[in-house]
Parts: structure tokens; sequence; C-alpha cells
């Protein structure tokens, strides 16, 4: 490998709103510079993961790096830095941020800037990034490039009139994106002689190797050997070995200086001990802080995990080890339900966390799960001075030990068009949003910032968003703190047996009507059996709602034929199917989707 | 071994009709018979030293066809196979196709019973099915049957119509029963995908256009009532016959008779094999015969599932006697615990003392899918 001086390094991101092109102009630019033929050429090469292509998005951030050759002659290595696209991930964002010195905003010429552009551009602000935009599908007929590139200045105060204007899908104009990185991102800066210190922005487990640390060195220099220490988990390590990353590539190499960026293998076992936002350093050599801005992540929202069929719960412990192996922000402990017997009560960053490990744990782990309404983490403060964390509904103490309750709130931009002001203003007075105000980004569209709830947008608040602005509003938040609030659990009885895996927080205010909602929703999910079953809601052991689930009395197939034997017997295989994704509670078979069904409350 | 024959024709497709079944042109019906003929002679060689103890003409429409035509596919069939002296053969016909000749010719090629599509006594409701003829024409056809010396006759009836209240059916099912035919098949209808009822009145009860759940139910539950006071005792699921009238081919079916399908789509289960004929009309009519479709062999838990959920049908249900004779092993080790649980349910109880019978109740027949899916293993 050939030697570079610090001033031939980029190191940079790709931010964007989702589906504005971030991976799209990614694979462009590895094509550009050349290290892999089209033939190598997976259609989304950063996204490696089958669940990422599908939804579109990038779950876990990762690197490449590649060598331009600018028309000034020279080579230069491109260390490209991929984001995750989600709030879920905003910590995530943060670090691999900070690993860069600049940042490609790419916005799409026909939508324009979006919550999610806004959030992340000020994001790479903050980490003082160099950011220069690309607007990006000037190939659809609804582009407008001259409009978005006033947008951005108006709006981000960012020069947009000479951004690339680009077709990342077809390749149009890409050669400019290149040149600009070379022009406009500064080279990194660091001594090479100084005491170590790299920033781990991602970490991945693999099973040959032990577990691979993604991290852009700051300062001094390292190699193999070198005896290091993560400064925040305390974990040292002797260095087996350090090297660059192609696409979906190792290349070892001798050693990383200050303004590299790359990878380090030492026989770690676990991903837990090498933390995003850690900082790397020479435990002889030590330097003298580490870099700012580490935290240990927290889980946001919680729910329970069951196997569909309990003999598979040692099946899915394993699982959730082997995830958590590459997942630092996975959190589970085993935990018991009445209704769904041995389970486990996980912890993840948001609700998109949470449906990918479940994806995965049921696809690649191919375990039929039973998944329990999604809390988040309350905070009950006892009268005799005690506080609970309350992650499970069906711990929370009796209503006579409680002084109050606090339930987490965060702040939320909600970027819109202004005819669907009226509607989003209302969704969020009816989650319990607080108006903090409103900001017109040009004539027709709106930022609009409230105090939300966490508990109020876990569920289906994007959908409903979505819905309401015929899918133009985009959405932002981060957590705010704690806030007390009037809040109660409301218990689900069907057929006079309450099941605690449908137990939930609610605000009190709400409870009614959510109740009410519960019991419909449940209603058409049971399907009828040989008896009426009744279905109620309470709270505090009084009943606040009730529904029926009329008894069957008719399931037969009248007209039959010796010819319709097989027929027939598709039609009893088909409802045997059915019931076996069943849970039974009492003699009553709950569908399993039906302990989801509180997320599904605000259906229109 | 019992034969199956059909006749993929009729006058106009009825609304509700999923069957393999359409209007088709003259020359089109020559040709099919011809054809079928051929496929009873091959079919006779292989299968014709088997002794035949029932045959079942469907449809379709068989008397839409010519009586020479019909006579000819008999002929062909006597010629072919060993029918028993004592064999039931039925044939099916709609009011409004037949005539004396066409009967005439029936019963002089031997067959003795007849099945009459009626559906409804109320024109009112036959006219919303579809159906090409009113209640007086099949009056006459029913009566000129009887004339031509029918003796043995069924007469297909169905609730839960469009239009149809409690009232309608007691009287569509009194006036029937009140011209003493040997047999009464009465169907609750289905809305089947695929057919202009299911564009029309769909799965979501036809708003209201179909009789609700109370009064299909009661329609249903009437219907038992009603018959056994005109002396026919419902034997299956859907069928209700005086004393040793019950068809035989139809319960052949749900006893595990060996029957062989001829003509069109046709089903048949011989030898252990299911299989079925082409159903493109088309291909039927330019292929060889004796092409086999979905064909399979049914292992031992095939068939020890059907024999529940194809024998308990019948309201005598299944011998669990006979089950241990023919698998070797008790029901109860098969499916630990879930004949009681069923009996405790109230779907079903035992009857008999050396050889007992397991047999669904007038509940568990209700909702016998869903007793009957228990006996799928896993």
């Amino acid at each position: 490998m050939a030697e570079y001086s610090q001033e031939k390094i980029r190191n940079f991101c790709i931010i964007a709103h989702i589906d504005h092109g971030k991976s799209t102009l990614a694979d462009r630019i590895i094509e550009h510079t050349g290290l892999l033929t089209s033939r190598e050429m997976q259609s989304q090469v950063l996204d490696n993961m089958d669940l990422e292509r599908e939804r579109g998005i990038t779950i876990k951030s990762q690197a490449v790096r590649t060598v331009y050759r600018a028309k000034d002659g020279e080579e230069y290595i491109f260390n490209l830095i991929d984001t995750p696209g989600h709030v879920d991930f905003n910590y995530e964002v943060s670090r691999s941020l900070a690993a860069c010195d600049g940042a490609i905003l790419v916005v799409d010429a026909a939508q324009g800037i979006e919550a999610q552009t806004l959030a992340n551009v000020y994001l790479a602000l903050d980490h003082d990034l160099e950011v220069f935009p690309v607007i990006n599908k000037i190939d659809l007929p609804s582009a407008e490039p001259d409009r978005v590139a006033a947008e951005i200045e108006d709006v981000i105060g960012i020069e947009a009139h000479d951004a690339p204007r680009i077709s990342a899908k077809n390749g149009l104009n890409i050669e400019d994106v290149l040149e600009a990185v070379v022009e406009k991102i500064p080279a990194p800066q660091g001594d090479p002689e100084a005491p170590l210190q790299a920033l781990i922005f991602d970490s991945l487990y693999d099973p040959y190797r032990g577990v691979i640390v993604f991290f852009r060195v700051k300062e001094g220099t390292i190699r193999k050997g070198t005896p290091v220490k993560m400064m925040a988990t305390g974990a040292t390590y002797d260095v087996v070995e350090v090297g660059t990353f192609g696409a979906g590539q190792f290349f070892p190499c001798e050693e990383l200086s200050a303004g590299m960026v790359g990878y380090l293998t030492a026989s770690i076992k676990n991903v837990k001990d090498t933390r995003v936002g850690d900082t790397i350093t020479n435990r002889v050599n030590p330097c003298a802080a580490p870099l700012p801005g580490y935290k240990k992540v927290t889980s946001m929202v919680y729910c329970g995990l069951y196997p569909a069929d309990g003999a598979k719960y040692p099946e899915l412990r394993d699982a959730l080890e082997k995830l958590q192996l590459n997942d630092a922000s996975l959190f589970f402990e085993p935990e018991t339900s009445i209704a769904l017997g041995f389970g486990f009560r996980c912890g993840f960053l948001g609700l998109l966390h949470l449906e990918i490990i479940q994806e995965r744990l049921e696809r690649e782990y191919n375990l039929d799960l039973v998944t329990t309404a999604p809390s988040v983490v309350y905070r009950i403060h006892k009268l005799n001075g005690e506080m609970i964390e309350l992650t499970n509904p069906t711990n929370m103490p009796d209503p006579t030990e409680i002084d109050y309750m606090e339930e987490p709130i965060v702040t939320a931009e909600i970027m819109v068009t202004t005819e669907f002001v009226g509607a989003i203003m209302t969704l969020c007075q009816e989650r319990r949003g607080v108006y903090l105000g409103m900001e017109y980004m040009e004539a027709t569209r709106a930022v609009l910032r409230y105090e939300l709830p966490l508990n109020e947008i876990i569920y289906d608040f994007f959908d409903a968003l979505k819905s309401r602005s015929r899918g133009y509003a985009s959405f932002d938040y981060e957590l705010k703190g704690y806030e007390r609030s009037e809040l109660v659990k409301l218990d689900i009885l069907i057929n006079r047996e309450e099941v605690d895996a449908l137990s939930f927080i609610v605000f009190s205010g709400n409870a009614y009507e959510r109740g009410r909602r519960m019991c419909e929703k449940l209603k058409d999910e049971i399907p009828r059996h040989l008896f009426e079953i009744p279905i109620q809601a309470a709270v505090g052991g009084k009943i606040i709602a009730r529904e029926t689930v009329k008894a069957v009395r008719k399931d037969v197939l009248a007209k039959c034929y010796g010819g319709d034997i097989t027929r027939k017997k598709k039609l009893l295989e088909k409802q045997k199917e059915g019931k076996k994704r069943m849970r039974q509670v009492g003699n009553v078979e709950i569908p399993q989707k039906a302990f989801m069904s509180v997320l599904k409350l605000d259906e229109e | 071994m019992e034969l199956y024959i059909h006749i993929p024709f009729c006058a106009r497709k009825c609304a509700y009709c999923d069957f393999l079944s359409f209007p088709q042109t003259k020359e089109t019906m020559q040709n099919y018979v011809e054809k079928l003929i051929k496929e009873i002679r091959r079919a006779g060689k292989e299968y014709g030293e088997r002794p035949v103890s029932t045959i079942f003409i469907g449809g379709g429409t068989p008397s839409i066809l010519e009586a020479d035509q019909m006579t000819a596919i008999m002929q062909s069939v006597k010629e072919s196979f060993s029918i028993e002296e004592t064999a039931e053969i039925s044939m099916e016909a709609n009011p409004g196709t037949v005539t004396e000749e066409k009967l005439l010719a029936y019963k002089k090629s031997g067959i003795n019973r007849i099945s009459f599509g009626l559906q409804s006594a109320d024109n009112r409701e036959l006219q919303l099915l579809g159906r090409i003829h009113t209640y007086e024409e099949f009056l006459e056809s029913y009566q000129l049957a009887r004339a031509c010396g029918f003796d043995n006759i069924n007469v297909d009836l169905m609730s839960a119509l469009p239009g149809q209240t409690v009232e309608s059916w007691e009287d569509t099912l009194t006036r029937v029963a009140g011209l003493d035919p040997e047999h009464i098949s009465a169907y609750s209808l289905i809305i089947e995908e695929g057919t202009p009822f299911f564009d029309k009145y769909g799965e979501e009860r036809g708003n209201g256009l179909l009789p609700d759940e109370d009064a299909e139910r009661e329609m249903y539950h009437r219907t038992k009532a009603i018959l056994r006071e005109m002396g026919y005792e419902r034997y299956e699921i859907s069928n209700y016959a005086k004393a040793g009238k019950e068809c035989r081919h139809n319960i052949g079916y749900w006893t595990g008779i060996p029957y062989l399908g001829l003509g069109l789509g046709a089903s048949s289960y011989i030898d252990g094999y299911r299989f079925c004929n082409n159903s493109d009309l088309k291909a039927y009519l330019a292929n060889e015969p004796g092409e086999r479709f979905d064909e399979v062999l049914l292992t031992e838990q095939d068939l020890q599932e059907e024999y529940f959920f194809v024998g308990l049908r019948l309201v005598k249900g299944v011998s669990l006697n006979r089950f241990e004779e023919l698998f070797g092993v008790p029901a109860e080790t098969v499916y630990p615990g879930l004949l009681e649980k069923m009996i405790r349910d109230g779907g079903a109880e035992l009857h008999g003392k050396e050889d007992v019978f397991f047999h669904l109740t007038d509940f568990g027949m209700d909702v016998s899918n869903y007793f009957m899916s228990q006996f799928l293993q896993d």
C-alpha cells in the first residue's frame, strides 16, 4: 500500500433525508473511484443486510476506503463513513459524524429539505463538519433544482448555487461530486507522534476474529501489537491487526496514524467492551483525556419477546445473545408472563430498532415470536421515597404505594407543507403535545415544534403523521427529559381472565378511550370460539369498556362431493394452521398479533 | 368401486355456481360425448373387472344432452364395466331440460335414480339465483319422472338465499317434502369466490342482502325438524332421506370406497391413489384419455385423517373398531385425548356398545370444520 500524507486524505460522510438517495450516491462514488468492478457491485454496497436493502435504510454505520485520481493528477484517499438514517440511531449518527471532517448533504431535487435533512445538517454543523450540498434526482420530471438550491441557501444558510446537480441513479455528474470532495472537504489534522487518541464509531462481531472495531485516529499512531485501552469501559487489549476497508473487504496494513480511518482486531469477545463513542488510547503512553461526546446508550423502548412455541425459549435466548454480540444497544433479560410463559423483556433504541431485531430473529433465526406492546420507561416515585424505573407494565406497584409518576418527553420537529399544518397540529394535540412554535421555511412549508410524551409517539405516530399529511410531513425528535404525569395501568380481561401481556400504561385522561378501542380491536382480532367471550378493559379493577366475541354458530362445508376431498383438506389445513399461530390463555385462543393490537388503535 | 361421470354443460351458468360447467354448442357437446365414451372404454380395459356398486352422472346439467347421447354413454359404461344387479345409478337433471322422451331413454338405459336441481319453490328466489326454470316447470318434470317409472328421486334445495326468509324456506321445504321424493339435499348457500354472487354479496354478508346469521341458523335448524316431521332422517351434513333411500354413492365417498371419475376434471380415488382428469375442455377434447393430474398416493397418515374428517360428515359417524382394524392402532393412540375433548365441548358423542361409533352432535355438525380440522396431524 502506498503511503499517503494527511493532505491527501478526505474523511467524510453523506447525510440525507430517508429516500433522498444517500446509499445510491455512495455506490456511485465507490464505482467511480474504481476499486470495485461493476460486476462486484451489489445493488447497494454499503447496506449489506437484506433487511436494510428492503427497507431502503442503513442500520449499522460502516466505512469504505477508496482511491480517487483527481483532475489535479493526484491520488486521494476517500474514507466514506456511512451513517444510519433514522432517529432511533441518533447517537450512532453523531459518533460517525465525529469521525469525519466533512459531509455531503444530499437533497432530493423534487422534495427539497425535509425534517431529517435539517436535523442531520445541524448535527453535522455541531461537529464542525464542512458541509456541501448535492442536488440529487434531477432526472425526475418533478425535479426543481433551482428552487431546491434556493431553499438550501435560505433555510440552512449554506452556499448552494454551485452545488453539483446529479442523478445518482443514472450516474450523472458524479465526477463533480468527487472533485467537490477534494476541494471542499478539509484534510484531517493531528500529530502522528502524539499519544494515541482514536474514536470508535462502530464495531462488528466476526465469529473468527472476534470484534472488529471501526475507528478514526485523531492523534498518534496505532499498529499491530500496540497495547490499547478503551477509556470508558476500561477494557485492555493488544492489537492483533489493523487495516482499512474495501467494500465488504478488509485490507490489513502496517499502521494507521493521525487522520486515518480503519479497523483493528484484538481477540475481543464482545461488542460491549468496544462501545461506540469510546476513545482508544495506548495504555503505556495514554492521552490526557478521552475524546468528548461519549455516552452509554440507553434503551428508550421496551417490550416482551416470547417464542410462539414455548419449547423454543433456549433458541430465542441464543439468538438474542448472538444479536447482542453485534449490537451493544440491545438489552434483554428473562421475564415470565402468565399468558405467554417464558420470554425476555428487551430494550431498544426506538421502535424501528425493535422491529429490526424482531424481524432478524424471525428471519435469520427462524423463530416465531409473540411481541407484547412496546412501553417506554416510566419513573415511579413511591411514597416511601423509592424510585422505580418501570419497563414492564405488569410490574407496576399498587397505586396506593405510588406518590407520583413521570414519563419521558421529547422535543419534536415536524416539517410539513402549510396546507396540512392544521391537521398535524390537531394530531399533536391529540397526542398531548405542547406547542413550542412554528417557523415558515418558505411560503409553503413550515417547521412545527412540539414537546410530546414519548409514549404517544412510539407506536404509530409516524404512520398517523404520514396519513394526515398525505405523506408530506417529516419528523425528528430528541429526548428532553422526564415530566410528572397522571398515568394509570390499563388491564385487559379476556373471558374474565386478566391477560398480563396485554396490560399497558396510559395517560389517565385517555384511559377510557384507549380501553374502548383496545376492546374493539381485540374483538376483531380474536376469532369466534365455540362459546361467547367477553373482552373487558379495566383500570384499578374497575371495568371501563366491554366488547363481546360472539360464539361461532356455523363453520361447515355444506356442499361436498367426493372430488372435493382435497379441497376440503386444504380448507381444514388452513384452519389448523391459523390455530397454530394462537396463544392459549385460559380456554381462549388469542392470535399472536393481538398482543400488538395496542399499536394500531389509531387506524382510521 | 363407484363410478362418477361428469357432464360439464349447462343451459346457462347460475350466478352462485363454481362447478366445472358452462354453456356449449351442440357440436362441442357431441365431441365431448364421443371423447367421454372413448375414455370410458379405455378405463374399462383397466378396471372393467371390478364390481361397480353405484354410478353417478353429475354436472353441470347432464339432462342437457340428447336422449341418444345419454343412451350411448350408458351403453359404453355397461359394455366396459361389471355393474352389479342392484347398482344405484343416479343422474342429475334440471327442470326445463327433461322431456318424456329423455326420461324414458334414461330409464331404459338403466338409470334408476334422478336428482333434480330445484333449489327453491319460490320463483322470485329462483330468478335471483339465475336459474332457468320456475317451480311450476319443476313440478311438471317431477311428475313426468314419476310417470316414467322413477321410484327414487332426489330434490336439491338451498337455504340462506338472497331474498329468502325463514317462512319462505319453510314453505319450500313443506311443498317439496309434500311431493314425497325419496331424498332431499338441503344445502346452505356458500358464496364462492369467482362467481357473480361473490362480486355481489362478497364476504361481508352482502350488506343485508342475504339472510342474517340468526335467520340463516334458524333456517338450517328448521330444516331438520320439518323434514323429520315429514318422514326424512338426516344422515349426512346436508342430506336427508326416507329409510333405506340414502344415496349410496354419496355414502361411499365418506366411507372410503374407491371411485373412478370419468369426464372433464373428474376426481378418482383408486388403489390408494387420488388424482383427477384434465379440467381444460380443449385439452380434454384434443388429448388421448387417461391423463392423470395431481396424482398422490395417500399415506397412512392421510388415510387416518380422512377416516375422521370425511367420515364425520355422516350422522352415524365413524366406527372406532374399524379404525383399529384398518390401522392397527386405536384412535386414542393416534389422537390422544382428542375424542374426549370434543365430547366435553359438546361437539361429539359415542354410540354403540360392541362396535363403538364416534359421531358429531347437531352442534358439532354446525361447526364441523372446527372439529374436523383437529384430526389433521402435525
